[in-house]
């Protein structure tokens, strides 16, 4: 199971370092890991997606409340947040490939950032489902270079 | 449950209420951090000077509230700090210079980490300037020791010194206690400012228990008022909480059985009919079984360390595990628990007591036994106990059994004196046939299980206990390996005793060889090969190197007069006492099994 966890931070000197060391010395898994400033810039905020049972998320969670640099923990359930995920990302094109690889970018918002003569550039965000989607659509083509954020996550409602 | 009466910790001072900062003169920054440690109250200090902490040292000089010890290791530095702190409850404080200083105090802070000790381990660091260019004695010490850690800080602002030492203090003293790690480069220890000493750490992501869940200690009153064959089992978290009253009080209430970790021992006076001493790997039979064997099981400020379970699957399968501890990620995290109660100790058992008075359940000294509301449960446990003491053979001849030989320091101490140790067999032989009364009596490296630190440790303990014996009860492997002490001990006064038990052989390790490994010796004999017979290495003669005073002892006949002639010292004192090799600790649960797996012969 992969659980998406929202997490502030003291905007503090190893805080990174302390968090991950967390996760490989406990043994847990991170499938993707996000960082950036918040409103406030001595917090900052990550998202954390884990993969474990119940027992794995209950033990995480705890731990990272351990952690003295830890302001607060939120961990998302099914529809209570929406998350998103920015990819960039080459793909090979020809003369015949062009214009079906631009309509694919069409239908899936994607953009096209940057147009070289055998390849192109290509931004697009949104949730896993759609990504995972188009990057399959586009494997077809061939991709040959490829760079994700991970997953960014906001409750719905504002935290109380 | 009020706020006051959940911060009142064993002797940690507590945090005013009040909060107005206090602005200081202009000094420098070392003299900040010594102004700021005498704030806390610290007396003591372990430190071993180098480059990176000299103007450290130099304002220590002129500090007249705190003692400054000089190890001849940062390991020993590191120990002794920490036996200050297991026998005091206060953070002991430590410090060493960069680089290979720094490194040295590892050991120690992952010691410290692993039982849970408060500690405030102080660094010198590199001037900031020359951070990260491989500088010389530069060491990552604040990466290195994060997963040893409870907190750590790289200062990198002079005026930032005062709230980190008061937040350091803070967080090595207060819920689950730890170590915490300043790493202070040595230009901001030379820079002059005036330094706003705050009253109180101000940590939003640090949040402490507070008051215990009223309906889960009315559930666990339930709970113990239907069970038949209830027991405690509880650990070092009721030595940190300060809670051994109150313990005392639920078992005078109650009638339960207590058995405890090893990191527990002195939490219930071992004397008393209710305690079955200690269980796990070498406790003993009749807690192993009663814990086991259980309808009810107390877990207070405990882990359900592998050392304690053997199988934790199969650990106390039959009975219902209520957990009270102050960490939540203990709960659930060896061992699926029916009634988890996240608290401080103290407050939980405080309130369960007053919460039982008011039920009705009154306080008796003499609880248990049969005429108590236990009895069939307490015959069952007089019959384990009566079956399966704690024994070994008592040999015709003159040579002295190791066992023997703490059983008599127990008699001619009677029971009082602060007890520190190696790791190894005598580790456990000390726990098993010294009978502890108090808590903070019994010192030991328990999770890490770090060799070399019994004779450190009680240089710490006796510094913060000069009026009270204290005897570190040492292998010669362990021994050796702080050896170097014996010139603290000497030249700073401390008059804290060691008995070697000397078998010549890491002997733990010869008892593992001898019950998985055919006996095959794989690198376990400490003497020397080419003299097989011969005593090796003379602690005779490297005492007396040391100038402190030392005696070797080999006949049975011999020892009660020659433990007299340590225990009247009033200076460092060895007595090497040699002991067969071919002992083995017993009983035994072999790693992974569970209880009816104990050895017994």
């Amino acid at each position: 199971m992969r659980h998406t966890l929202s997490v502030v931070v003291e905007n503090k000197f190893g805080v990174l370092a302390r968090i991950a060391g967390m996760f490989s010395g406990r043994g847990f898994n991170i499938d993707t890991l996000n960082v950036g400033p918040t409103l406030d810039p001595n917090t900052s905020h990550l998202t954390i997606v884990v993969r474990g049972d119940d027992a794995v998320l209950e033990q995480v969670t705890k731990q990272l409340n351990k952690l003295v640099d830890v302001i607060s923990i939120q961990d998302f359930r099914d529809d209570e947040f929406v998350d998103r995920e920015l990819v960039l990302m080459r793909v090979k094109v020809d003369a015949a490939t062009r214009s079906e690889v631009m309509q694919i970018c069409d239908i899936f918002r994607a953009k096209i950032v940057d147009v070289q003569h055998k390849n192109l550039l290509i931004e697009i965000t949104g949730h896993e489902g759609k990504i995972n989607k188009f990057l399959r659509l586009m494997q077809n083509f061939g991709i040959t270079d490829l760079a994700r954020t991970g997953k960014l996550a906001m409750s719905r409602s504002e935290a109380a | 449950m009020n706020a006051a009466s959940t911060s009142s910790k064993a002797d940690a001072p507590s945090q005013p209420a009040a909060s107005a900062p206090d602005r200081g003169e202009v000094m420098n920054g070392a003299e900040i951090l010594v102004a700021c440690l005498e704030r806390e109250g610290v007396d003591a200090i372990f430190a071993y000077p180098g480059g990176a902490s000299m103007p450290i040292h130099q304002a220590l000089t002129r500090s007249k509230k705190i003692r400054t010890v000089l190890p001849r290791h940062e390991q020993g530095g590191v120990f002794a700090a920490e036996g200050y702190a297991r026998s005091t409850g206060r953070a002991g404080v430590c410090m060493a210079t960069s680089g290979p200083g720094a490194t040295n105090l590892v050991s120690g802070i992952a010691d410290a980490y692993m039982d849970s000790i408060p500690l405030v381990a102080i660094t010198g660091q590199v001037p900031q300037e020359m951070i990260g260019k491989g500088a010389f004695q530069e060491t990552d010490v604040f990466g290195m020791t994060l997963p040893v850690v409870k907190h750590s800080y790289l200062v990198w602002d002079i005026n930032d010194i005062p709230r980190i030492v008061k937040e350091a203090f803070h967080v090595a003293q207060s819920g689950r206690p730890g170590p915490v790690l300043i790493d202070l480069p040595k230009n901001i220890q030379n820079q002059k400012t005036q330094p706003i000493f705050p009253a109180r750490a101000n940590l939003r992501g640090y949040d402490l228990p507070q008051g215990v869940d009223e309906l889960a200690l009315n559930e666990l009153i339930g709970l113990i008022g239907n069970a038949k064959k209830p027991m405690i089992y509880c650990g070092g978290g009721v030595i940190s909480a300060g809670a051994s009253v109150e313990l005392r009080e639920l078992v005078e209430r109650t009638g339960i059985p207590v058995a405890t970790t090893l990191m527990g021992i002195g939490n219930f006076p071992e004397s008393h009919p209710l305690s079955l001493k200690w269980l796990g790997m070498h406790g003993t039979v009749y807690a192993n079984n009663a814990v086991n064997e259980s309808d009810l099981l107390l877990a207070i400020g405990v882990r359900f360390d592998d050392r304690v379970t053997g199988k934790v699957e199969k650990f106390a399968e039959h009975g219902t595990i209520v957990h009270i501890d102050i960490d939540a990620s203990e709960i659930n995290k060896n061992k699926v628990v029916r009634l988890p109660i996240i608290a401080d100790v103290k407050v939980a058992l405080a309130r369960l007591n007053a919460l039982l008075a008011k039920a009705g359940w009154e306080r008796n000294p003499n609880a248990g036994g049969a005429q108590g509301r236990f009895a069939a449960w307490d015959q069952q446990i007089v019959e384990w106990k009566t079956a399966n003491p704690l024994k070994f053979k008592e040999t015709a001849d003159e040579t002295i059994q190791p066992q023997h030989a703490i059983r008599l320091l127990w008699e001619l101490t009677r029971g009082e004196a602060i007890i520190t140790t190696g790791v190894g067999q005598h580790q456990m032989w000390a726990g098993q046939f010294y009978d502890f009364l108090h808590p903070r009596s019994f010192i030991t490296s328990a999770g890490l299980g770090a060799m070399g630190f019994g004779y450190p440790a009680a240089l710490g303990a006796k510094v913060a206990h000069p009026e009270r014996e204290v005897i570190d009860i040492d292998g010669d492997g362990s021994f050796l390996m702080n050896v170097q002490e014996l010139a603290c001990a000497k030249v700073e006064h401390i008059a804290a005793k060691a008995i070697i038990l000397n078998n010549q052989h890491l002997g733990m390790v010869v008892q593992w060889e001898d019950r998985f490994y055919g006996s095959n010796r794989g690198h376990t004999y400490l003497g020397d090969p080419r003299q097989p017979g011969a005593i090796y290495p003379d602690y005779v003669k490297i005492c007396e190197g040391f100038g402190v005073k030392c005696e070797r002892v080999s006949k049975k006949s011999e020892l009660r007069a020659a433990l007299e002639r340590m225990l009247a010292a009033q200076e460092p004192y060895v007595l090497d006492v040699m002991v067969p090799y071919t002992e083995h600790v017993l009983p035994m649960i072999p790693a992974g099994m569970t209880y009816k797996d104990i050895i017994k012969e």
